[in-house]
């Protein structure tokens, strides 16, 4: 047997148990088999509960394991790295839980936390930094660690309850679809539920367009009164949270005596 | 001090505290980590490991090149090796003697290779391929295995054959020649005979429990006392080299590792005196 057809049969037989690929790797190959399949599946179920400790807990062990069983069934890892095994997780528990969207939802924003924790690093914008710009054309970089995860249940309280030990509320569908947030702080990954305004400019933000134009969208929403001193507010949150990575501006516009060098274009 | 006589440990997230924090630097000559663990973008892992690279020598000690893949290497897997290995600059670049991925499936476990000459012009082909990506020589690891796969050669001749060919040298693990001996009835001195002895450049050790029919390789309890006499043995046929515990599960507090690693270090100077 080739070494290609050798590794091709041990692959059907830890991902299928394909007990006629077994049999080719040697009639005296089964208790070592069995313990190469004991490996393989336990280090993936391993994976995924060190991934998902919130949705182990909404679920419970027995659910879980068997969720995870289903996983590891469906979808044979491909990566070199174990972390990205768990990026899938989320999609199958979709499937397997599409009444309770609470569960997915879950899985989606401890996925979206443990990449924020390994996600490239980023130097800590300051306001001192934002001085001199041209806001008009001003395009804000998020943060590398920064992502939006759309949801429709109370996904947020019930993370927040079981991270913090207490009984986590019943799962509800939201009277409003919701975003949340999700960064990394120095090195801890945090989330916030954004209203729907922050969640328009920031999902503006990701699509490359300017500060100008989200003031200008603020400015439609809100009113010519409060659109720029909301739009103030939001740069100067977004910035000492840690949300923006760079910001590039094309032309510098000199200071302007007495203006915060937060304040948005007039 | 010589790379010879270096005594390490494999650094462990509950030892991250005694590594960063200690009022002085953890009695070891040096520390391993698995390279997989840091080849990340950014955030707490990196930071921990150059931070621990302020005060240890590090070996880079990999689980997933695949080096039997009879498809070949990720050019992604080894571009991230190589810019972790040039900002830790480590003591060591090690991964073993086994396959994990085959065209897109990957196991994340050791899987065994047929000791055959198609296995040993793959591994080859791939110990040079990896050896080139990385700007240095590798070590490469004896693996522990549970089925014996029909071959040409015994493992001892198949290690000696790749240093022969790719200039690399061996990471002995000898709690996996005592497993491997055991699940598939050779004899461990004999493999200790066979080995090129002046390639081996670090020695692992560890524990292993009882399945139901094989012993496995489970690093999760103390160094058992016949892995010790081998070790001895070991030093005996190799002489003075650097040698680390691998503890991956029931991770028990540092200084039960250092009390380990102790032990290591009376047989290794007792193994001196003798040879004195």
């Amino acid at each position: 047997m080739s070494l290609a057809a050798l590794q091709r049969d041990l692959r059907s037989w830890l991902t299928f148990e394909a007990n006629d690929a077994a049999g080719r790797l040697g009639e005296h190959a089964a208790p070592g088999l069995a313990v190469y399949l004991n490996n393989y599946r336990g280090q993936l179920m391993t994976c995924l509960a060190q991934s998902f400790p919130a949705v182990r807990a909404w679920l419970g062990d027995t659910a879980f394991d068997g969720a995870a069983a289903t996983h590891i069934e469906r979808r044979p890892p491909h990566s070199w790295t174990l972390d990205e095994y768990a990026i899938e997780f989320p999609d199958t528990l979709d499937t397997l839980y599409p009444q309770d969207p609470e569960v997915a939802e879950l899985a989606s924003l401890e996925r979206d936390l443990g990449l924020a924790f390994v996600a490239r690093d980023a130097a800590q914008l300051t306001l001192s930094d934002i001085a001199h710009i041209d806001w008009s054309s001003a395009i804000l970089e998020l943060a590398p660690t920064f992502s939006l995860l759309p949801v429709t249940s109370n996904v947020a309280a019930i993370w927040a309850a079981i991270e913090g030990g207490r009984t986590p509320p019943t799962a509800a569908i939201l009277d409003v679809p919701a975003v949340i947030a999700i960064w990394r702080k120095g090195y801890s990954p945090t989330f916030r539920t954004l209203d729907a305004a922050e969640a328009r400019a920031l999902f503006m933000l990701t699509d490359g367009r300017t500060f100008g134009e989200i003031c200008a969208a603020l400015v439609h929403e809100v009113g010519e009164v409060d659109g720029p001193p909301v739009a103030g507010n939001l740069l100067a949150r977004w910035i000492t949270e840690g949300m923006i990575g760079s910001i590039r501006s094309d032309s510098v516009s000199p200071p302007v005596a007495g203006q915060s060098p937060a304040a948005p274009p007039q | 001090m010589s790379e010879k006589r270096q005594f390490g440990l494999g650094l462990r997230r509950p030892h991250y505290g005694d590594f960063l924090d200690g009022p002085s630097a953890v009695a070891v000559d040096f520390v391993e980590v698995i390279s997989e663990n840091f080849l990340v973008d950014g955030g707490r892992p990196l930071n921990v490991l150059r931070r621990v690279r302020e005060r240890h020598p590090v070996a880079l000690h990999g689980v997933s090149m695949s080096l039997g893949s009879a498809d070949g290497l990720r050019d992604d897997y080894l571009a991230r090796l190589r810019s972790l290995a040039d900002m830790i600059e480590p003591l060591f670049v090690s991964d073993h003697l086994s396959w994990s991925r085959f065209e897109r499936f990957t196991s994340h476990d050791l899987l065994p290779l047929p000791y055959t000459r198609e296995a040993l012009d793959v591994v080859c082909g791939n110990i040079h391929r990896a050896q080139e990506a990385l700007g240095r020589t590798m070590l490469i690891e004896n693996p522990s295995s549970y089925v014996s796969l029909p071959g040409e050669m015994a493992e001892w001749e198949f290690l000696e054959a790749i240093c022969a060919r790719t200039g690399c040298g061996l990471l002995l693990d000898v709690n996996n020649i005592y497993v491997s001996a055991r699940n598939h009835g050779f004899d461990a001195q004999a493999y200790l005979s066979g080995i090129p002895a002046a390639r081996v450049r670090q020695i692992h050790l560890a524990g292993h429990s009882q399945g139901r029919e094989l012993l496995i390789d489970t690093h999760d309890r103390a160094v058992p006392d016949p892995v010790w006499s081998l070790y001895a043995s070991a030093l005996e046929r190799v002489g003075p080299v650097a040698t680390m515990i691998e503890r991956d599960d029931d991770i028990p507090p540092l200084s039960e590792l250092l009390a380990e690693l102790e032990v290591a270090r009376a047989i290794a100077q007792g193994n001196l005196r003798r040879a004195a």
